[in-house]
């Protein structure tokens, strides 16, 4: 027997019977009116979104988030989560990059969560997008003042001081505080946490969603 | 030795507090059964009275030592048929073959830990094909929950990605809510499996919890508040582009079936005479001996449909999904074609391919709606589209019929045999597919009529899916013959349900389909990978002997002319029988269509020497 693939490809071991005789797959007639290739979802231009999702303030809300994100295949770039004005409901504060319709997905995807009661892409709002970190610096006595001055100019606060370090926070956008971090990390930095962008719609708007029971 | 000289306590880690006390007490009563209670209302019966208001009639389930005192209490409710399976996995196929055949919520029961663990397949299985399931397992004491106490496994983690929903029960005051809002979230909007995790001292506390009303279990869920209704504005755009289509094709998919919407199916596509292709889960969403029905589609489909969908300039996606088994290379896919999508599931428009036009709804309301927004025609209006489908129709109808030619050796050929299934009973019965080879053979050749008769596990792919599937279908519609249709690979994989069969008096009729193969890798094997045939081979047992051990009539067919006989013998047992159809070694399935390639790419081969 012949090489399938092969005979596959180009179908001429059929005797001729009158079914048999080839045919081009799509005969001229029926030709599409377009020759363009079938567009991909998510297949164009990666930016940075942000995702606002209130959800239930119930144990395993943060796991069925984390996970749905991983199993679509979505990276997240930080999700900072807290309590609300409301004691039942949680709001948490996702960015991620991707092109528009794979973040379209991400939310359709985490709004078939029960436990999901809104998400809202802000990233076209005007907005108020804080983060908080808490920086360790290297500061020695001949270097102290400095560090003190340099944290002043960018509004940053020491909150903690010892012999050969300060503790330095800082709260201001993603780029602020990557700043403050390139500035001090001249000193030397031993250690630094963040929480990750929290978001808030500028003006009197809200994120609105149906209230739950309970 | 030694542990006499310890004070005892003194392994618990925090003696003393009254956390420790609990997890000591837990597992005191792990090791020593509590005696029965007296007929006080316990998490256990709340159980059962929930599944009994939810319409449940039947359980396919397996206990285990945490769910004792679940079956201590099933026997006061004999309108709950519970049905011993012979193993857990199977419990979970045959609730979600009964599901399908009743359009039901079915329910399966397992135990902690193994049992769980086997329970996972079939309810990834029931969401990956949107079937309406709850899957109830029990779990260790609350207090040893995280101790990794015996048969102890973090299950609804597990069963997180791969259900709607999941709880994990740890007071009986909870469950009645539990329970109704699961089989409420199982059954709305787009299907699908629902998981309860309780633990054994939530199935034995006393309560008096009373069950919610539907008002209660709704305003509980705001987060979950499916769309019915096609947005108008997109009803108005979906029948202009459908009025301007020369050569449009529906795609119908499982949504028609999930939906009850064939009828709606069938009423649009005759106002507008637009030719109907289905998806693997779609069979039978059409009578397959209308004249609009055009076919199966995608990898094994038929050439002639996917030949129209290539050529189409407006596909209408019926509650499908454009999976890859349906598209092929996407970029290649009908690129003339303008696309109407209807899905109940926001996240399913836009997810595989790019849409014209989304809709949002169930799909029998939206076709119901679309319906008179959309021209009516008469058949001549599409007189050379309609010649031009047929003519391809009859082309690859004659090219791909009994595709192996190994009948015409004598060999019986896999195709003839579903074909002579399907007559038989009248095209009437549920036939129920395992997965491979005899999956394709069956979606293509079982002529199906009827919704619902058609049942294949099409997104997981999971053999040994057919014979428990058959059991829960049977179970489910007594009034339909039902027919398991495996091949010896898949029918290997879950054969202990025969046990079952017997046990439970269900007549399920098996077809295995022996050609002693994993005959879809041996086809891959043969076609993609030079030939190179490792691990396709299955030596398998004496099918008849098997049955036979098990007190199952067994039939045999070797030739085609042995093929009414043995099909005819079986239908006459009253109950299980099997009949063992010896096929040719080495029948593919064509047409065949590579992963990778596009739709146009189709491998429509004449296998064998004898062409």
């Amino acid at each position: 027997m012949s090489d399938p693939v092969t005979s596959a490809a180009a179908p001429t071991g059929a005797p001729a019977t009158p079914a048999s005789a080839p045919s081009p797959a799509r005969p001229a007639a029926a030709a599409p009116a377009t020759n363009a290739e079938r567009a991909i979802p998510g297949t164009g231009t990666a930016h940075r979104h942000v995702l606002v999702a209130v959800v239930n303030n119930r144990p395993g809300v943060l796991n069925r988030v984390a996970n749905l994100f991983r199993a679509r295949n979505f990276n997240i770039e930080s999700l900072a989560v807290g309590h609300t004005e409301r004691p039942d409901v949680s709001r948490m504060t996702i960015t991620l990059r991707g092109d528009d319709v794979a973040v379209e997905q991400a939310a359709k995807q985490l709004y078939k969560l029960i436990d999901v009661l809104k998400v809202q892409d802000v990233t076209a709002e005007p907005r108020i997008e804080h983060e908080l970190a808490l920086i360790k610096v290297r500061a020695t006595n001949s270097t102290r003042a400095e560090v003190l001055k340099v944290v002043e100019l960018y509004k940053g606060r020491v909150v903690d001081v010892a012999a050969d370090s300060v503790i330095v926070e800082a709260t201001g956008t993603e780029d602020e505080i990557d700043a403050l971090v390139a500035l001090v990390g001249g000193f030397g930095i031993k250690e630094m946490v963040r929480t990750g962008s929290t978001v808030m719609v500028r003006g009197p708007q809200v994120v609105e969603y149906e209230g739950v029971a309970k | 030795m030694t542990m006499t000289t310890r004070a005892p306590g003194r392994h618990l880690p925090g003696a003393g507090t009254p956390e420790a006390s609990a997890i000591e007490h837990a597992r005191a009563e792990m090791l020593q059964e509590a005696k029965p209670r007296g007929r006080t209302r316990i998490g256990a019966d709340v159980v059962c009275e929930s599944l009994l208001r939810q319409g449940v009639d039947v359980i396919f389930g397996y206990p285990g030592g945490v769910l004792l005192p679940l079956y201590d209490v099933l026997g006061d409710y004999p309108q709950l048929r519970h049905v011993l399976v012979r193993h857990e996995q199977g419990a979970a196929h045959a609730a979600d073959g009964y599901a399908r055949v009743t359009g039901q919520v079915g329910v399966c029961l397992a135990t902690s830990g193994p049992g769980a663990t086997n329970l996972v397949t079939g309810i990834a299985n029931a969401m990956l094909d949107s079937v309406p399931m709850v899957a109830i397992t029990g779990n260790v004491a609350a207090a040893l929950l995280g101790k990794d106490a015996f048969q102890e496994i973090d299950i609804t983690g597990i069963t997180l990605p791969m259900t709607k929903h999941n709880y994990l029960v740890r007071d009986a005051n909870d469950l009645p809510h539990v329970f109704a809002e699961a089989f409420h979230i199982a059954r709305t909007g787009r299907p699908g499996p629902v998981h309860i995790d309780i633990t054994k001292d939530a199935l034995q506390q006393e309560t008096r919890a009373q069950h919610p009303d539907e008002e209660t279990v709704l305003a509980a869920i705001p987060g979950f508040r499916p769309t019915y209704d096609g947005h108008p504005r997109q009803l108005r755009l979906a029948a202009k582009m459908i009025d301007e289509a020369t050569r449009p094709v529906i795609l119908a998919g499982h949504g028609i079936l999930l939906a009850g919407a064939s009828d709606q199916l069938r009423a649009f596509a005759e106002r507008a005479q637009i030719p109907v292709a289905h998806t693997l889960l779609g069979v039978g969403a059409m009578d397959e001996t209308h004249p609009l029905e055009y076919g199966y589609m995608g990898m094994h489909g038929w050439k002639h449909v996917n030949r129209a969908i290539q050529s189409a300039d407006l596909l209408i996606a019926l509650g499908m999904r454009f999976d890859d088994r349906v598209t092929g290379k996407v970029s290649t896919y009908a690129t003339g074609a303008r696309i109407i999508h209807v899905d109940i599931d926001p996240a399913e428009i836009g997810k595989n391919v790019s849409v014209d036009v989304p809709i949002v709804g169930d799909v029998g309301r939206v076709l119901t709606a679309l319906t008179p927004l959309v021209a009516e025609r008469r058949p001549a209006d599409r007189a050379a589209y309609f010649e031009q489908l047929a003519a391809w129709r009859r082309e690859s109808e004659s090219r791909s019929w009994h595709g192996s030619g190994a009948w015409r050796d004598g060999l019986l050929s896999a195709d003839y045999v579903v074909e002579q299934i399907g007559a038989a009973a009248n095209y009437d019965a549920t036939l129920v597919a395992d997965v491979g080879q005899n999956q394709m053979w069956v979606a293509r050749y079982g002529g199906f009529r009827r919704p619902d008769s058609h049942l294949s596990s099409g997104g997981l792919g999971t053999m040994g899916y057919a014979l428990p599937a058959a059991m829960g279908a049977a179970v489910g519609r007594p009034d339909k013959e039902t027919w398991a249709i495996c091949g010896d690979g898949g029918f290997q994989m879950t054969m202990q349900q025969l046990g079952t069969l017997v046990q439970e008096h269900i007549p399920v009729k098996i077809a295995v389909l022996d050609n002693t193969k994993l005959g879809m890798i041996r086809q891959w094997q043969e076609l993609i990978y030079a030939g190179n045939y490792h691990s396709a081979h299955l030596l398998g047992p004496d099918y008849l002997k098997l049955a036979e051990a098990y007190g199952i009539p067994a039939f045999r067919a070797t030739t085609p002319d042995e093929v009414p006989t043995a099909i005819a013998a079986a239908q006459a047992v009253d109950g299980p029988a099997l009949v063992h159809f010896r096929i040719a070694d080495e029948q593919n399935v064509f047409p065949f269509m590579p992963a990778g390639k596009g739709l146009s790419d189709l491998i429509e081969e004449w296998g064998g020497a004898d062409e």
